[in-house]
């Protein structure tokens, strides 16, 4: 165990190195420098900028700092509008974060509810209209449900604020970015609670009289659930790019829109800062699924 | 043979005695019969395809989908960039028109007798007809989600099969260098590849590349980079498997080279799951680039995709909301026909699931 653990953690490692490798020098690969303006700069003033944001040292140092800095928590200042970028994730990542956790929570919940429905009710009424609407939000883009949710709901009907800091106009973002991953769960688990139900300690606790909603419970669905927590992991990094159309279409200002608009504006230290920043953000999640399903799951060995 | 002509039987010959066999009757006879066509894996799981009426229904929509894209622009007399006009005259009045609808001059022209074919989805805030627009919009998403996947297929194919063939050390180092592409965010590292790409990419005008436009030629690019590791790493898995059987060792021991023992031996043998993920992964291309799209780093104006006319559309959606409902459906269709035909095709092909 413990050594599984220590090479996962490494790989976690290597693996947000690479990234940052990778995004430090593909920005850097893009012609131009940060102080290209319509307006010619002097040279004297386009040599101090340089020499303040390190600009004249070599690739290689340059990089070595920039790890140095991010090591400090320090990812620089947005080129747009020379705001620090740890300022702007702080202020804007706890709205995406809320609403990321929301999503999670009601794909997962919703998801294996429907899921353990559509299978206990096979070939059933149920099941049909669960599996069929699951088909069809699989094939929906999330911008496009944010979009017509957003006319129906808030421009049609008045239903609902369009935005504000108001826990209510949480909804309409919350099931645009849950639908896909909980029309994905309820597949997943349908099966995996299909294939619990036909396993031998179900026939077992069966045949000893166990109660109904018992073996259900207690049996069927916690086993059905190891599948689901393996997916939970990618389905973060779903729930990361997809918060960036959501907010974007319901003008939430979270990290996935600014990230949205400092692609727009071309705005490259904010593209980088925040590549990384959201880059590290699934790595970690994926390390912790992973993790979580050996220790939920005894029966898995560590090799 | 009579008993008569045999010849006598020696006593302690091994000659068969044929007084102890006795004739077949017409019964025995037509047991062995073949009474079924021997069918291949192929031709089998064809059949079990056709017996899924999901399947089936996907077939056809996306066949008739295909055939409106490829007849739709030689009937409809727009093009797909052209602002309309009038006997050569441009009509201004043509702006944002509801499906099936004229402007006043195109009523005027057609009150003076002369016919004018309809704008069947309306047009647009540049008055380009938007039926066109949406034809060429499915085109240039298909493509894409088509020459995505087969990219992707091409790359894993190779890579999965060298890995898996050789195995020992070269797998053990192929695979990590899988194991770190796989798990790099793939979404964040596309959208940072086709910021940069955009960037440093330049074609000579007017070669095939630039036809295409950069977004395009970098969108490929972010695919052949990025998407083929969860390919390769299934073939790798099916070919570990497939390598240990019997006829490999066969054809090994007649001295049949590597080359050859994967493309004749063992490839037709992981056939039906390539065919199953690359249909699966035609529609994920598909989303991912409406996505891209979406952010702002689709297919080239004037060159319209699907998603990036849903997103075109979101501005004056207030007004004219069929303007997203059209390429929105479209993509809906499409990916959920190709969804349903890919599963239809792993029940239909993968053995382990046959019942």
């Amino acid at each position: 165990m413990f050594r599984y653990v220590v090479k996962r953690v490494l790989l976690a490692i290597v693996t947000v190195f690479i990234i940052c490798a990778i995004t430090f020098f593909l920005m850097h690969a893009v012609p131009g420098g940060p102080f290209n303006r319509e307006k010619a700069l002097s040279q004297a003033t386009i040599d101090a900028l340089n020499a303040r944001y390190n600009l004249d040292k070599p690739l290689g140092t340059q990089f070595l700092l920039y790890l140095k800095g991010l090591a400090h928590g320090d990812f620089g200042v947005s080129l747009k509008n020379g705001r620090e970028i740890k300022a702007i994730i702080g202020e804007s990542f706890p709205i995406s974060a809320r609403l990321g956790l929301s999503a999670i929570a009601v794909a997962l919940l919703l998801g294996t509810v429907f899921g353990s429905i559509a299978a206990l009710t096979r070939n059933k009424l149920p099941d049909r209209v669960i599996i069929f609407f699951s088909t069809l939000f699989t094939a929906v883009p999330s911008f496009v449900l944010a979009t017509l949710l957003l006319l129906v709901f808030c421009i049609r009907l008045g239903l609902l604020p369009v935005w504000t800091t108001d826990s209510r106009s949480y909804i309409l973002p919350v099931i645009s970015l849950a639908s896909y991953p909980m029309a994905y769960i309820t597949r997943l688990s349908k099966t995996s609670m299909l294939d619990a139900l036909s396993q031998d300690y179900i026939r077992t606790a069966k045949a000893k009289g166990v109660s109904k909603w018992k073996i259900i419970f207690k049996h069927a669905l916690r086993n059905s659930l190891i599948p689901v927590i393996t997916y939970a992991g990618p389905q973060i990094a779903y729930i990361i790019t997809g918060s960036m159309v959501v907010e974007t279409v319901f003008t939430i200002g979270g990290l996935g829109s600014k990230f949205v608009q400092s692609i727009n504006n071309r705005d490259y230290t904010m593209i980088m800062a925040t590549t990384i920043f959201l880059a590290t953000l699934m790595v970690i999640a994926n390390l912790i699924c992973d993790l979580l399903y050996k220790v939920v799951d005894p029966r898995i060995q560590y090799d | 043979m009579n008993e008569e002509i045999m010849p006598k039987k020696a006593p302690l010959s091994l000659q068969i005695d044929l007084k102890k066999f006795e004739k077949a009757t017409d019964e025995e006879k037509i047991q062995q019969d073949v009474m079924t066509e021997s069918t291949s894996f192929f031709r089998d799981g064809m059949r079990r395809l056709m017996r899924n009426p999901l399947a089936v229904m996907s077939l056809i929509l996306l066949a008739a989908i295909i055939i409106v894209i490829l007849v739709a622009p030689m009937i409809v007399p727009y093009g797909y960039e052209e602002m309309l006009s009038i006997n050569g005259k441009r009509d201004k009045g043509a702006k944002n028109l509801a499906p099936f609808t004229y402007s006043e001059a195109e009523q005027r022209y057609i009150d003076q007798g002369n016919s004018r074919f309809p704008h069947i989805f309306g047009t647009d805030e540049q008055c380009r007809d938007y039926f066109i627009r949406v034809i060429y919009g499915a085109r240039v998403s298909l493509s894409v989600g088509f020459f995505a996947s087969i990219i992707v297929l091409i790359i894993g194919l190779i890579y999965g099969s060298i890995s898996g063939y050789i195995g020992g050390r070269t797998d053990l180092i192929m695979m990590r260098i899988v194991d770190i592409i796989y798990s790099l965010p793939d979404m964040l590292m596309v959208i940072l590849l086709s910021v940069v790409l955009q960037e440093i990419l330049h074609f000579k005008s007017g070669s095939a590349l630039a036809a295409l436009g950069t977004n395009m030629v970098s969108l490929f690019i972010v695919f052949g980079l990025l998407y083929w590791v969860g390919m390769a790493r299934l073939i790798r898995g099916q070919i570990l498997s497939i390598k240990e059987n019997d006829y490999v060792l066969a054809a090994k021991s007649i001295g049949a080279k590597s080359g050859h023992i994967i493309r004749k031996h063992i490839l037709p043998n992981c056939l039906s799951v390539i065919i199953i993920s690359t249909a699966l992964q035609i529609p994920s291309a598909i989303f991912t680039e409406s996505y891209l799209s979406f952010v702002g780093l689709g297919v080239q104006a004037p060159m319209p995709s699907l998603g990036s006319l849903a997103n075109a559309a979101r501005g004056g959606l207030q007004s004219y909301p069929y303007k997203l409902v059209f390429p929105a459906l479209m993509i809906c269709i499409i990916v959920l026909s190709l969804n349903l035909l890919g599963d239809g095709l792993r029940d239909a092909f993968d053995p382990k699931l046959k019942r």
